[in-house]
C-alpha cells in the first residue's frame, strides 16, 4: 500500500484530504507543519506528499527544499495544495522540486487528476 | 410536464441535434430549461413548450436546443486519446505528410474549447511542426459554448482538471481569479458553429477527427449516418477518435478499430466498384 503524508496546519483540510486519498487506497500519515513532516520523512519516507504552503514553524516551501536535499528525499512525489494561487508561487514551488500543484479549493476529481499526472494513481 | 409536452421536446431535439432524450432524463429537462424559462419570461416549462409550438419560434428552438446539449469538458479529458495522438498519430503524420507539410485536425464537439486547445498545446510541443501548417477546426452546435471557447478564459477549477501544471504555466496567463489561454494557442484553433447532422463537406478534409462522447447521445440510425458522413471528410490513412464508451463495432462497417489502440479507428478501404474496371483496361488485372 502506498503511503501519503498530508502536511497542513488545518485539521479540516487534513480530514478532507485523508478521506479522498484513503478512497484511492493510500495509507495516510499526517503532519501539521514542515518540521513534524521532516521528522516523519526521516522515520519512514512516503511515496506521496500533499503539501500546504503557509504553516507555522516551517512552511511548505522550506520543507520542500529541506526534503529534496536529504537522503532519499528525491523519491516522493510532492503535490503542493495551497491557497497561494498566483503564477509566481507556482513557479517558485516547481523550481524547488514540486511535481504538481493544486490550488485550493479542490475536490476529489482534481486530486485524482493531479495524482494521476505524476503517476501515483 | 405532460407526456405530450415531453414527446414534443424529444422530437424537437432529435430533429435539431440528434440528441435522444429518454424518460429517465426528465430531471435533466428541468435543470437545463428552467434558466431559459426565466430568461424568456415564462412561468413554467409547459408555457415554454407552448411558445415553442408557435409558428415563429425558431430563435427559441435554437436556445432550447443549446440549453439541452451536454457541454461537460475538460483539458486532456481521459488522457489516453491524447497520449495516442502524441505517441502514435502525430509521429506517423509527420512522416506521411512530410512533403505537404500540412495537417488538418477536427474537434467535432468542441464544447467550451478544452479539447481543441489541448490538441493545440500538444502540437505546439512538437518542434518539428514549427514551420508546418496545422489547421485545428473546432465545431459545436452551440453558439453559447463557442463564445466561451473563443474567449479562452477558464476558472481555476477548469484548469485544474486534467491540465498538467507545467502546461498551465507555459500556455496560460492569470486574469484575476481566472486563467486565459495564450494568444499563440488561441490562434491555432478556428472555432465554427456547425451541426454534425448537416453537410460536413464545407469543413473540408481532415487527417484526424476527434468525435468523443457525442455518438452516445444519438440513436442507432443517427450514429450510422454521422459515422458515414465523417468518413467522407477523413483522409484514407487518417484516424477517427471516439470516446471511451463508444465504438463502431456492430454499428458501421466504414471504420475499423486499430488493434491495441483503444478508441482509435481507421477508415476501411472502399471496395472497388467492379463495373468500373473493364477487362483489359490499363491497370486492370486479367487472370
Amino acid at each position: 500500500m502506498k503511503r501519503c503524508l498530508i502536511i497542513d496546519d488545518s485539521s479540516v483540510i487534513r480530514k478532507v484530504a485523508r478521506r479522498i486519498l484513503e478512497g484511492f487506497g493510500f495509507a495516510i500519515v499526517e503532519a501539521s507543519d514542515g518540521r513534524q513532516a521532516l521528522d516523519a520523512c526521516r522515520k519512514d519516507m512516503p511515496e506521496a506528499i500533499l503539501l500546504d504552503w503557509n504553516m507555522p514553524v516551517m512552511d511548505g516551501y522550506e520543507f520542500l527544499r529541506a526534503l529534496r536535499s536529504m537522503p532519499g528525499g528525491d523519491k516522493p512525489k510532492v503535490v503542493f495544495c495551497t491557497t497561494e494561487n498566483d503564477l509566481a508561487h507556482i513557479a517558485r514551488a516547481m523550481h524547488a522540486g514540486a511535481d504538481e500543484y493544486i490550488m485550493k479549493p479542490f475536490d476529489k476529481e482534481i486530486v485524482q487528476a493531479k495524482f494521476q499526472e505524476v503517476g501515483l494513481l | 410536464m405532460t407526456p405530450f409536452d415531453f414527446d414534443f421536446l424529444c422530437k424537437l431535439l432529435k430533429e435539431r441535434s440528434g440528441l435522444v432524450l429518454t424518460h429517465e432524463k426528465e430531471y435533466l429537462v428541468e435543470n437545463r430549461l428552467m434558466p431559459v424559462v426565466r430568461r424568456v419570461g415564462c412561468a413554467t416549462i409547459a408555457e415554454l413548450i407552448q411558445r415553442l409550438k408557435a409558428p415563429a419560434a425558431d430563435a427559441l428552438k435554437v436556445e432550447v436546443t443549446e440549453a439541452m446539449m451536454i457541454n461537460e469538458s475538460f483539458f486532456f479529458r481521459d488522457k489516453n486519446p491524447f497520449d495516442q495522438f502524441r505517441d502514435t498519430i502525430l509521429p506517423e503524420l509527420i512522416e506521411k505528410r512530410s512533403k505537404r507539410r500540412r495537417i488538418r485536425l477536427w474537434s467535432a464537439a468542441a464544447s467550451s474549447g478544452q479539447e481543441p486547445y489541448s490538441l493545440a498545446m500538444m502540437v505546439a510541443s512538437f518542434s518539428r511542426l514549427a514551420d508546418w501548417q496545422i489547421d485545428i477546426v473546432a465545431t459545436d452546435i452551440s453558439n453559447e459554448v463557442l463564445e466561451k471557447a473563443r474567449a479562452g478564459i477558464y476558472s481555476q477549477f477548469e484548469v485544474q482538471r486534467g491540465l498538467p501544471i507545467q502546461m498551465l504555466m507555459q500556455h496560460f496567463e492569470q486574469v484575476g481569479e481566472q486563467w486565459r489561454i495564450s494568444d499563440k494557442v488561441r490562434k491555432m484553433v478556428q472555432f465554427r458553429q456547425h451541426n454534425l447532422l448537416t453537410d460536413l463537406s464545407v469543413l473540408g478534409m481532415f487527417d484526424v477527427v476527434f468525435c468523443r462522447n457525442v455518438l452516445i447521445y444519438f440513436d442507432q440510425a443517427t450514429k450510422v449516418d454521422a459515422l458515414e458522413r465523417i468518413r467522407r471528410q477523413l483522409a484514407p490513412d487518417g484516424y477517427l477518435i471516439l470516446g471511451a464508451a463508444e465504438t463502431v463495432v456492430g454499428l458501421s462497417d466504414v471504420f475499423a478499430p486499430v488493434p491495441d489502440k483503444r478508441g482509435l479507428y481507421r477508415p476501411k478501404p472502399k471496395p472497388l466498384a467492379v463495373a468500373a474496371v473493364k477487362p483489359g483496361a490499363a491497370g486492370a488485372r486479367v487472370a
